[in-house]
């Protein structure tokens, strides 16, 4: 059968339902009405970590990579934009684009060397990679030390809209979060991710099948460093800051947090995992290191008790009814 | 004087010595962890944690019980050793059957849990801990004979040399262990074939019980020697525990020997960077890794999987 135009226009009617089309909207009216009743730099911070997240994912739950260095990426991007703004002086999108290259370089060079080994040996390579940038974001003389860089200028999108408003910044980071989180789902409903999917389940079955799984291994990871580099930037821009926060272990820890407890290989999971996160250091960030203990907590019951994560666990109920 | 890379001698000979100590504690925790990665398939992310608490514990000890650091080198050991077994038999224990991964991500929130609640307890500054006087002050190592220089004298700190010496001698004597006795030899099998062992009436889990506590021993044993080198702080833990999963992929865990080997090499290294060019002193162990990996991935003693 060839794919006329008309086919694939018939094929897609079919698979978007009425149901879903409300839902969607659905959705949209939330998201747009959400800043007037919840402030909208904790929302914009949220999103930011929802698409570091979901990048995130990609790995962990897609192909399989426990991948515990996803900090120097997103950390790197964040420097990098935030350098990019105060002393390059450039627009908001080209400062988060810049910091989108930087985290898809490392992570290509990064990825070319961890995906030599497997499993545990992949997460204590990825981790002491990402040791080595923050070590040397902590010794850079453009990074500023323990200080980091503060007071990052919110400069003009394109160079024309003021973005130096909050809300207006919201609707800029929603757009953002829309587009990551679309990049996400487009890469795993995809043949690409179809094999990622395959290698996941059984590497040398994919091998075997002629796949060659080192080249789909590091695709998929240069793709999750850079989207998590577009996290990474976003965040500079939204906090006004790039610190040794951004690029430390606990960081990488995070991230594998937001995951495991929104539903690693769900879609949309992360995102679940890193809004609850963000929502509980929010409230608990006057409490010390209780926040620490509370997210190790939850680290060790998801572990042991709820590995499946939120949304993992609803779509588990309803397929069962 | 003499210099060699415009310094002294002998503040070059205190470099190699403190580069052989750090090396020391990298070969102990690497030990550790291979040891108990052989028999557990878990990556010990809670080692640094334990190394941390071992400190903390030989500090409560002195402060709170007048107990000394002599006692403390015992009994830190078989506090933590039975820390570990209730973490294996309540938390690990329930993971054999997943993929390992999920043994790395639960240690990894039981240092989030440990790490918090001890800044909890003690803030996060510094504590001080007071070694013991037949350990503290130094020795003079006149130099003449080897540079032909009267002014050439090492000043060699005498408790760092205690680390190394004590360091080699526990070192040696758990390959020892493991390597050349009967228990050990049980060890290596149940490593290579669980199931056939077991089938030999060989108690495997409890097997796996002891070696995860003996692991976390030889952490806290490690804890106790750095209290008299450093401030005792809650987070002196994690990040040394890095740098030793860096030297583990360096050495690969395949062999014992190796592990120890590549631990006290590693702290040589370093301490040769700082000579030559001190900026990259904290990441050399990282660039040697990322070498290693792109000649021999399995590591330098590692067996391909």
């Amino acid at each position: 059968m060839v794919d006329s135009p008309m086919h694939v226009a018939a094929h897609v009617r079919q698979r978007v339902s009425g149901k879903q089309v409300a839902i969607g909207l659905l959705v949209l009216a939330v998201f747009a009405v959400l800043p007037f009743v919840v402030y909208p730099v904790f929302l914009m911070k949220a999103m930011c970590f929802a698409i570091f997240a979901c990048a995130f994912n990609l790995l962990l739950g897609f192909t399989g990579l426990l991948s515990f260095g996803h900090a120097a990426f997103f950390g790197a991007a964040s420097y990098v934009s935030a350098h990019a703004l105060r002393v390059w002086g450039v627009s908001a999108e080209l400062a988060i684009l810049s910091g989108m290259i930087v985290a898809c370089l490392l992570g290509l060079a990064f990825g070319a060397i961890a995906i030599r080994r497997q499993g545990i040996y992949f997460a204590m390579i990825t981790l002491a990679l990402a040791q080595m940038i923050f070590v040397l974001a902590l010794q850079m003389p453009f990074t500023g030390g323990e200080d980091g860089i503060q007071g990052v200028p919110r400069n003009p999108l394109f160079g024309v809209i003021d973005i130096s408003d909050n809300l207006t910044l919201y609707y800029v980071v929603l757009v953002i979060f829309f587009l990551g989180l679309f990049a996400v789902h487009r890469t795993v409903h995809s043949p690409f991710g179809q094999v990622l999917r395959a290698i996941r389940e059984s590497e040398p079955r994919a091998k075997s099948l002629g796949y060659e799984t080192d080249r789909y291994k590091l695709v998929a990871f240069v793709i999750s460093a850079t989207l998590a580099g577009l996290a990474g930037g976003t965040k500079a821009l939204v906090m006004q800051v790039a610190s040794l926060t951004d690029v430390q272990w606990q960081m990488s820890g995070e991230v594998v947090l937001m995951t495991l407890l929104g539903g690693m290989g769900t879609v949309f999971g992360p995102a679940v995992g890193a809004a609850l996160i963000v929502t509980l250091q929010n409230f608990l960030s006057g409490f010390g290191s209780l926040v620490t203990i509370i997210t190790g907590a939850i680290f060790v019951v998801c572990v042991l008790m709820f590995r499946r994560g939120i949304v993992g666990e609803i779509q588990a109920r309803l397929k069962t009814k | 004087m003499t210099t060699v890379f415009d310094m002294p001698v002998s503040i070059l000979g205190l470099q190699i010595l403190i580069g052989l100590q750090n090396g020391a504690f990298y070969a102990i925790l690497s030990l550790g962890l291979a040891v108990i990665f052989g028999m557990l398939n878990v990556i010990n992310f809670t080692h640094g944690a334990q190394y941390m608490l071992g400190a903390f514990l030989a500090y409560v000890l002195l402060q709170y019980a007048g107990i000394g650091y002599w006692w403390a080198l015992i009994l830190v050991p078989i506090c933590l050793g039975l820390f570990g077994i209730v973490i294996e038999r309540a938390f690990l224990r329930q993971l054999y059957d997943l993929d390992h991964l999920y043994g790395l991500l639960l240690t990894f929130g039981l240092v989030l849990i440990i790490e918090g609640l001890m800044v909890e307890t003690f803030g996060a500054s510094g504590l001080p801990y007071a070694k013991p006087e037949l350990l503290d002050g130094t020795e003079r190592l006149p130099l003449a004979g080897l540079t032909g220089n009267e002014r050439d004298v090492m000043i060699l700190p005498i408790y760092r040399m205690w680390v190394i010496v004590i360091s080699i001698v526990v070192c040696l004597a758990v390959w020892y262990a493991i390597e050349k006795t009967r228990l050990g030899s049980y060890l290596r099998a149940a490593t290579e074939n669980p199931s056939l062992v077991r089938a030999f009436g060989i108690n495997v889990p409890l097997m796996i019980t002891l070696t995860y506590g003996f692991g976390v021993a030889l952490a806290g044993f490690a804890g106790v020697l750095a209290a008299g080198l450093q401030a005792v702080t809650p987070h002196m833990g994690s990040n040394l525990i890095i740098i030793v999963f860096a030297v583990v992929v360096i050495g690969g865990m395949g062999s014992i020997m190796g592990s120890i080997l590549t631990g006290f090499a590693l702290g040589l290294v370093e301490a040769v960077a700082k000579i030559a060019y001190p900026e990259a002193s904290n990441i050399v162990i990282f660039v040697i890794m990322i070498l290693v990996l792109l000649v021999r991935p399995a590591g330098l003693f590692g067996r391909e999987a």
